[in-house]
């Protein structure tokens, strides 16, 4: 499953600090998305209202309309445990359960919410999530030696796969190849374009090649100076937002003029 | 390790002097780096000395009780029928407490921790950590005066519903100074000890992974479970240690509030022992053979302890490899 996701008038908050401000963007399904933007511009508090892991973070509020196929994620009695196991994320750094192998690492969203899945059912979808991060090859052979043993490459599609595993709608990443090897981010970015048959993909990045690699649309987000919100500026194709944006500031950034 | 690094760059400062790499700044740094450990070093010997030295005088001062005759020593039985009553009273006071304070200790970590706004959890940390500030006296006072005669008809009340399990056969102490009164006084003293090294612990959690847990849709009990007292594991056992260190090791505690007698399985009734509260009643009059006895029953708790401690080293061991520490 696939879900689009439409956002109408957000603004977040940490506290009294509004971090960004009237965000309006609307993100077709089975499609990959690249937020760029100078750092503190606010990709990543604007990314993680997507799935209110914002709320978190004490003192962090969003307000205005997140929809996913129309189903508001902000609407009452909308439980933020549900919204994340629809809406899955991968960080920055690599984060695998340190205590458990391989194979528990996928499963460990699988098994929340005091869900039974059956041996043979685990053994399959263990293994058909790592076939999907393109991780199975590499780990058959020590599906229960911990996962933290793994290189950063390696854990880093080891957290996709477990978010794979629990089947969201929408998968969200926070700069996932900023601490990996250039050839480790070559297989991430290889998954990513598979990972739009399956899935909506929502990628901040600090790298302009990666977001024309890999994204069908780019939001660029801006930031007029320190303390002041961060807002979207320009939304458009990835081909357009680099070779024909329609806003000066765009044009600075991604030829390089910016700051 | 630490010698075997002040070795080697021992060896390289001597074979290439006149490098031009050995400038004054590095050589200062090696010359701290030596001295830092040497002093680590000396610390871990006297440590090691010291403990030598105790294992030693005990043995030493214990070792004519194998000479006396098994009808002179206390109990008139011989040594091991004197202290086993004793090594399972010193066992079972600090068990009740372990299982008292555990649970409550990594409750209220927990809540302080994760649950708690700050405006709460600081308060309450700090009276947990006054706890830990209050002389062993005052508990045992508190213990004899106010908790005992509190705690009497609750054991009254227990002989009478499961007076069928051993451990709560009556008839109950009319005075309420039992064996579970003395576990109830430990774990109260121990408390402070496992909730503030876990909360600790709890929050270094790195953010990381609770952040991981939390993504993949998991209510914040399943991140605590997931991704906190996993992280938390070695943590905890060492709080347990130390804690259970100190409940087996408790003399005036213990000395005050119960009611000491013979081995007694029953939990409400007056009667058992611990090693520590009889050293610290008898050893002001005790000479000769008797303090002999006094201080072979010593040696039995440093042993106990020394077993304790290798066992929670076990644990730890056993999960080395997915301690993340890799
Ligand atoms: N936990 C937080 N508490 C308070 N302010 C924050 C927090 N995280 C980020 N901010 C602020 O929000 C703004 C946006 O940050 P962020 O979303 O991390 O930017 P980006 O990901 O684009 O670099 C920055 O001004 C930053 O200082
Ligand atoms: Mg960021």
């Amino acid at each position: 499953m696939s879900k689009r996701i439409d956002v109408e008038h957000l603004n977040v908050y940490y506290g009294d600090f509004l971090a960004v401000e009237d965000v309006n963007i609307n993100i077709d399904s089975r499609s990959v998305t690249a937020f760029i933007g100078p750092s503190g511009c606010g990709k990543s508090t604007f990314l993680r209202t997507l799935n209110r892991m914002h709320e978190v973070i004490p003192g962090a509020y969003a307000k205005g309309k997140v929809m996913l196929d129309g189903e508001d994620l902000y609407g009452k009695g909308v439980d933020p445990v549900t919204v994340r196991s629809m809406v899955g994320m991968v960080f920055q750094r690599p984060n695998p359960f340190p205590t458990m192998s391989i194979r528990d690492n996928v499963l460990a969203g699988v098994k929340l919410n005091n869900k039974k899945i059956s041996r043979s059912a685990a053994d399959e979808l263990v293994e058909s999530s790592l076939k999907g991060a393109n991780l199975w090859n590499e780990v058959k052979d020590r599906l229960d030696k911990p996962g933290s043993g793994l290189s950063g490459g390696q854990q880093q599609r080891l957290c996709i796969a477990r978010t794979m595993a629990v089947k969201p709608d929408v998968v969200l990443m926070d700069e996932p190849c900023s601490a990996l090897d250039p050839i480790s981010t070559i297989a991430i970015e290889d998954l990513i374009h598979e990972l739009k048959e399956q899935f909506t993909v929502v990628i901040v990045t600090h790298n302009m090649q990666q977001a024309q690699r890999v994204a069908d649309k780019t939001a660029f987000f801006n930031i007029e100076g320190t303390g002041k919100p961060g807002k979207l500026v320009e939304f458009d194709e990835t081909a357009t937002i680099f070779q024909n944006p329609k806003q000066k500031a765009t044009e600075d950034y991604v030829s390089g003029r910016f700051g | 390790m630490s010698t075997n690094l002040s070795d080697q760059e021992q060896k390289q400062a001597g074979e290439k002097p006149a490098s031009a790499l050995a400038d004054a700044a590095s050589a200062g740094g090696r010359a701290g780096d030596k001295i830092f450990s040497g002093l680590s070093l000396g610390a871990g010997i006297v440590i090691f000395l010291t403990l030598a030295a105790v294992a030693i005088f005990l043995t030493w001062q214990a070792s004519p009780v194998i000479e006396i005759p098994a009808d002179e020593v206390s109990g008139g039985n011989g040594f091991l029928s004197y202290v086993y009553p004793l090594i399972l009273g010193t066992l079972m006071a600090a068990i009740i407490a372990l299982l008292i304070a555990t649970p409550v200790g990594i409750l209220v970590a927990l809540y302080i921790s994760h649950y708690a706004p700050a405006k709460v959890a600081k308060p309450v940390g700090y009276v947990i950590d006054l706890l830990a500030a209050i002389p062993s006296v005052v508990y045992g006072a508190w213990g004899i005066t106010v908790l005992s005669p509190a705690l009497a008809p609750f054991y009254n009340w227990l002989a009478n519903n499961l007076g069928f399990i051993p451990l709560f056969q009556g008839p109950a102490s009319a005075t309420g100074r039992t064996m579970m009164t003395a576990g109830i006084v430990l774990s109260i003293m121990i408390l402070p000890i496992i909730t503030s090294m876990s909360r600790e612990i709890f929050v270094q959690t790195p953010k990381l992974h609770e952040e991981a847990s939390l993504a993949l849709g998991a209510t914040r009990l399943e991140m605590i479970r997931q991704a906190v007292l996993p992280f938390a594991r070695t943590g905890i056992v060492s709080a347990i240690m130390l804690a259970l260190g100190r409940a087996l090791g408790e003399t005036m505690a213990v000395a005050l509030v119960l009611s000491t007698g013979g081995l007694q399985w029953s939990l409400i009734r007056s009667g058992n022992n611990t090693i520590a509260a009889e050293i610290a009643l008898n050893y002001p009059e005790a000479f000769g053979d008797r303090l002999a006895e006094l201080i072979a029953a010593g040696l039995m708790l440093f042993v106990i302890t020394l077993i304790v401690n290798f066992i929670a080293r076990a644990i730890i061991a056993r999960y080395k490899e997915f301690s993340g520490a890799n």
